[in-house]
């Protein structure tokens, strides 16, 4: 059964998802994800399913240690955030979520660029129904403009798959590299769903007007399939290092600005996901293990951070920072949750932050890249900073805000999914070897020495110090209720600005050229009217004897030619 | 639900705030006093310097937050700034608010 797609079960879940209600539809969606997985359990390393198509090789199920690795995170994300939704009660939002999961898990196992493409849009389609599903007027808007992003990016995709068809590199998705044919559109394909700079503002654009079980779903999906695809085609491509580094570091400026805390988790991702886009840029052993290893944990850990900023969006209406605050009195189960996400994205030595990313870490500085090396240690520091500290500050502390007398925890569920995560982050964090060996590239690696545990701490603990001086202080910037310019600027403003202008500047030039054309025109018809109207010239009747008269004189003139 | 007005939280009293603030300033001591005692093997050209994790945490840190300040001067507008543009509602007028949060 599972020869059609390892994510049958997730799509069937979302099939009955739709036409079941109550507990009926709970069972489906907890039973779909582990239905899933245990079905990955019967496949093994080398097994794929190919067929043709015109000519052409398709490889709709294609098993291997990477796609495996992705499969059962997937199933795994999925399972955690079905727990964390099961509260809901909206049919469309399950059945697209599981739908959204199902479109991920088939895409990691896709073996060829064709059926990665259909999955690539079927991701686009499933997840935008996550944000409509949030019901507003500028959920609305962000979900559109997210599906443009993404559909522009399964049109790359087409488009780059194509050309390297065309030239005879054959379908199958394998090592690509940017000199292939159409390796440039595939790599920007790619990029547009792994939030590349400028971009990327589709995600922090549309993350945070989700649902608050959308958000979840969403952090988890898109930009791993996203990287898993990279890993797959680009692995070693040095412009990534490059990339990865930019990626981890202008999002934090702007984390640390932003007033949505479920926004400045979204621009977190980014920073996230530029560690895993480094690692694959570098594209060892050592650092593809830490990038996968790190796409991982950051589902476990970012997917908590999303849950408890949900939570508190359920109870409260609220995730803006300037609003919050003061919570821990009334959700002090959520608060604990929280900074367990926070430590783990932090990478605190055994939370699963710190034994993912140090791999990368210490593949950039094995390679010789000094400079990226100082960049992502920037970037470390700055990542505690801004979801470390300021997610949970301003949420559970801070002044107390207006929704402490009302606030209460959220939902069993919830924080039962929290707990789940949390107890992820810290037994990966605490038996990295485990997870090593789990790893599908062999990998001999050793995150906990006195060296590295102890420059991790320092650099942590006075990042930390350097938030409370900044606080005490009052240098540290206020939360302020305020939107960000970002690359987003050029198509949600310049763009239809300058399309406003345009026409108003035209429409002056527009309304003389027509008063001129509708000038010509009337003219025309006079004229017209002159020769062919009533009394005009030609339309004249002519009595008989005068066209005889005409007929004889032209008689007589060619009588007389006719002599001569 | 209602009993938490007159009762007092774990943060509530200025002492335990400062306790806070005191037990991280100790920490930070305690791991640049271990930075002389265990011998950190060098990774990078940079960090054989002497609490060079601390100093670059920290540096880094102020650095991000003085340049987000100055970033805020460039891009930051009105909540409402998108949707004023989008609606072509006269400015200074409200927005629904009806499509706040929900």
């Amino acid at each position: 059964m599972l020869d059609l797609t390892p994510a049958l079960p997730l799509y069937l879940g979302a099939l009955f998802a739709g036409i079941t209600r109550g507990w009926l539809r709970a069972v489906v969606m907890l039973a779909a994800p582990i239905v899933g997985a245990a079905g990955l359990l019967g496949l093994e390393s080398g097994f794929s399913v190919t067929t043709d198509l015109m000519g052409y090789t398709l490889t709709p199920v294609r098993v291997d240690a990477l796609s495996l690795w992705f499969g059962y995170l997937f199933h795994l994300a999925a399972l955690i955030a079905v727990v964390y939704a099961l509260h809901v009660k909206d049919p469309l939002q399950d059945s697209a979520a599981l739908a959204y999961a199902g479109s991920a898990a088939g895409a990691v196992f896709a073996g060829d660029l064709l059926t990665l493409f259909v999955y690539w849009e079927l991701l686009a389609l499933t997840s935008a129904v996550l944000i409509f599903a949030r019901r507003s007027e500028r959920a609305l808007h962000a979900g559109i403009r997210y599906l443009v992003m993404q559909i522009a990016s399964g049109v790359l995709l087409l488009a780059g798959a194509l050309l390297f068809a065309g030239s005879g590199g054959g379908l199958a998705f394998g090592p690509i590299g940017l000199d292939a044919p159409g390796g440039w559109l595939i790599f920007l394909a790619f990029g547009i769903k792994s939030a590349f700079p400028l971009l990327h503002n589709w995600l922090t654009d549309a993350y945070p007007e989700a649902t608050p079980s959308g958000t979840v779903f969403l952090s988890a999906f898109t930009t791993k399939v996203a990287i898993y695809a990279l890993a797959r085609g680009f692995a070693g491509t040095e412009l990534l290092v490059y990339i990865g580094a930019l990626m981890t570091c202008f999002p934090i400026f702007y984390a640390v600005i932003e007033n949505d805390l479920r926004r400045v988790l979204a621009y977190s991702l980014i920073n996230q996901l530029g560690f895993m886009v480094v690692g694959i840029g570098i594209g060892t052993q050592l650092a593809l293990s830490g990038a996968v290893a790190h796409a991982f944990t950051d589902v476990i850990f970012k997917g908590l951070l999303m849950m408890s900023m949900g939570a508190v969006l359920y109870v409260t209406g609220e995730s803006r920072g300037s609003e919050l605050g003061g919570l821990y009195k009334k959700m002090p189960r959520t608060t604990v949750l929280c900074i367990v996400g926070a430590a783990s994205i932090s990478a605190f030595p055994l939370f699963s932050g710190f034994v993912s990313k140090s791999m990368v870490m210490s593949a950039v500085l094995q390679e010789g890249y000094q400079g990226v090396w100082l960049v992502l240690l920037f970037a470390s520091a700055g990542v505690f900073h801004h979801a470390g500290i300021k997610i949970p500050f301003f949420a559970f502390f801070a002044h107390d805000s207006r929704f402490v007398a009302t606030a209460h925890e959220p939902p069993a569920n919830m924080l039962i999914a929290m707990s789940v995560a949390a107890l992820l982050c810290m037994a990966i964090g605490s038996f990295p070897q485990v997870f090593y060996a789990l790893l599908p590239f062999a990998v001999s690696y050793t995150p906990y020495d006195v060296t590295h545990v102890l420059a991790q701490m320092q650099l942590l603990a006075f990042s930390a110090l350097a938030f409370t001086w900044l606080r005490l202080s009052g240098i540290y910037p206020a939360e302020l209720k305020s939107v960000n310019l970002d690359a987003e600027w050029v198509y949600r403003r310049l763009l239809p600005e300058a399309a406003r202008r345009f026409l108003q500047s035209a429409a002056p030039l527009d309304r003389r050229l027509r008063r001129q054309g509708q000038a010509l025109m009337r003219r025309g018809v006079r004229a017209l009217a002159r020769h062919h109207g009533s009394h005009g010239v030609l339309a004249r009747t002519w009595p008989t004897g005068s066209m005889v008269l005409w007929v004889a004189s032209l008689l007589g003139l060619s009588l007389v030619l006719y002599y001569m | 639900m209602n009993e938490g007005r007159g009762k007092s939280y774990l943060f509530d009293p200025p002492r335990n705030r400062r306790r806070i603030v005191r037990g991280l300033i100790a920490l930070c001591l305690a791991l640049l006093g271990l930075d002389a005692v265990l011998h950190r093997h060098a990774v990078h050209p940079w960090d054989d310097l002497f609490g060079f994790y601390g100093l670059y945490g920290f540096v880094a840190c102020v650095v991000l937050v003085l340049l987000a300040k100055e970033l805020r001067k460039l891009v930051m507008r009105d909540e409402n700034y998108y949707r004023r543009g989008s609606r072509k509602s006269p400015p200074g007028q409200a927005p629904n608010p009806e499509d706040d949060d929900a």
